[in-house]
């Protein structure tokens, strides 16, 4: 009897522990990554990082506007193809899709979420690069919201599904109807969820190498207009961390670190604008 | 014999079948919902069989029951809210002000027959966002006549000197039983011509209770009431008219008083008196 109770106790405190133990090493691998990063990029961080375009290997100094405009723009052009998309789809099997045809579209969403990102790439090159004979950042942004498409829907679906019946059955006993309903009571309600997974969708392409590869391709100098190839961090991090000059290596962790900020700030900062704007 | 009298309250014989008894000698002109042989499904189970009742105009109706005896299902069935359910649906007839209800467009039914919840259930925007919303989904009026309104319809709900200096606040700042009132100015505010209460005071303490009561009282020149509720007492305080359904069926339907005090099925007596139920 002792005997089992010292062994009930000593499960439940090894269990506990080693719970306790995997979620620390959860937080652990952001606050490491996060911190190597400040390690090794912080210094070559500077004002000139920020606002200056990339100089010639040999050269020391330069930055990578460029890329961070780059990212910017490929990212705004994947939002505006991706979660309207991807939102609106989140709506229909949420809101409308009967019994067998939502379950066909969310098993295909689930599908082309788990497709591998380099094959978007070359999706992407195929329909666009190819017929236009050049890279660009429209191919890039395409690329990037083709993969934003998937986890839009999704998540606007489940944010949809957190809103009670009866705040759908109180506007419809008012003679709102089914569109209007959704539109001006359930969306509304649900619109925390919605745009928390639509930052983290963004967030999640944000950092995307391979899809870009072959269709924004890079660039060294500013990319004016959609129509040329363009520069984003991500790609910088990986043309600057595989090449063999230090210099390039030390921006790459600064580039690396811009990137994890921006995301990081972005993420915070959509989710204090909304939780503060919310009517409860 | 029974004849309307000059209110048109009917009076009623009572050795006829009571289900039939009220409204079959009222005018026409009384009945605001004429229900006959109303039977209801959810996909292969039939939950409500040959119902048949008059409900009749600017008069409170009471559907009282045990839990499961199909008075929310029936009470759904009047402005078509089970239409929310899948694979549900209403066989038999329905006539609202001699209207086919079951043939009617749902937006525009709805429109005329009000409904109000178990719970509170306000919209996450602020108190006058609520009144104002079936103003607005309606297309009726902006600006000064929508300010009006919504005064109005907040005074008819007797909760417009506890809100008037906090309009734009969230309606979740409201007490339970506040916010049961705001559902019911809500619903009040596009002018329907019957409003329906599923249990609306089930969940609010005793004085919330009594200001609801107090509410409909005030309300039934300008609206006709149907309420459904487990509480006996409030049936007996609030309606003029009570029915009594139990397994989908209706047993009884009268005047209140007569329902409470002779009713004519056996039924009606054990769950009145609770020995069942």
């Amino acid at each position: 009897m002792l005997w089992r109770n010292i062994w009930r106790k000593f499960v439940n405190y090894f269990m506990f522990s080693l719970t306790g133990l995997c979620a620390l090493v959860t937080v652990g691998f952001l606050f490491f990554i996060l911190g190597y990063l400040v390690w090794n990029g912080g210094s070559s961080l500077s004002w000139a990082f920020l606002t200056h375009l990339p100089t010639p290997v040999g050269e020391s100094g330069g930055g990578m506007a460029n890329a961070i405009v780059g990212s910017g723009k490929l990212l705004l052009l994947a939002s505006a193809f991706g979660v309207p998309i991807g939102f609106l789809g989140g709506v229909y099997l949420a809101e409308f899709g009967g019994r067998s045809f939502p379950f066909v579209i969310r098993y295909t969403a689930d599908l082309l979420n788990g497709v591998p990102s380099i094959l978007i790439g070359i999706f992407a090159y195929t329909i666009v690069v190819l017929p236009m004979k050049h890279f660009s950042a429209l191919a890039g942004g395409l690329a990037l919201g083709v993969m934003m498409i998937p986890i839009a829907v999704r998540s606007t679906e489940e944010a949809l599904r957190t809103v009670p019946l009866m705040l759908r059955e109180g506007a419809l006993a008012l003679g709102a109807s089914k569109w209007k309903t959704i539109a001006t009571v359930v969306i509304p309600a649900a619109r925390k969820g919605i745009v928390t997974g639509i930052v983290l969708d963004i967030a999640r392409v944000a950092g995307e190498t391979a899809p870009l590869l072959f269709t924004a391709l890079n660039n060294q100098f500013w990319s004016p207009g959609w129509n040329q190839p363009i520069a984003s961090l991500p790609v910088m991090v990986y043309t600057y961390a595989i090449s063999p000059y230090d210099d390039w290596h030390r921006q790459a962790w600064a580039a690396g670190l811009v990137l994890l900020t921006l995301v990081l700030v972005a993420n915070v900062v959509a989710r204090l604008s909304v939780s503060g704007r919310s009517a409860r | 014999m029974t004849t309307s009298d000059a209110g048109g309250a009917p009076t009623v014989k009572q050795e006829s079948r009571p289900a039939q008894s009220v409204g079959a000698m009222v005018a026409a002109d009384d009945v605001k919902m004429r229900v006959s042989g109303l039977d209801f499904y959810y996909g292969p189970k039939q939950t409500l069989f040959g119902i048949s009742l008059q409900i009749l105009t600017n008069r409170i109706t009471a559907l009282i029951g045990p839990s499961g005896c199909g008075k929310s299902t029936f009470l759904r069935t009047l402005n078509r809210m089970y239409e929310t359910v899948p694979h549900a649906r209403a066989e038999g007839e329905i006539l609202f002000d001699n209207e086919d209800l079951l043939a009617m467009d749902p937006v525009t039914l709805r429109r005329r027959v009000g409904m109000v919840f178990q719970t509170p259930n306000p919209f996450p925007k602020s108190i006058f966002d609520n009144i104002a919303y079936g103003l607005r989904v309606n297309g009726t009026p902006s600006g000064a006549a929508l300010k009006e309104k919504v005064e109005k319809s907040l005074r008819r709900a007797a909760l417009w000197d506890e809100v008037k200096d906090q309009l734009h606040k969230s309606a979740y700042a409201l007490s339970g039983g506040q916010q049961q009132r705001l559902c019911i100015a809500r619903a009040l505010a596009v002018d329907p011509e019957v409003l329906l209460l599923d249990e609306p005071c089930s969940a609010l303490d005793p004085i919330a209770t009594a200001k609801i009561e107090e509410l409909l009282f005030s309300l039934q020149d300008q609206c006709t009431l149907i309420i459904v509720t487990h509480n006996m007492q409030q049936a007996a305080r609030v309606a003029d008219f009570t029915g009594f359904f139990l397994l989908g069926r209706m047993i009884e339907y009268n005047r209140t008083e007569i329902i409470f005090k002779t009713p004519a099925m056996r039924e009606t007596e054990d769950y009145i008196t609770g020995r069942f139920g």
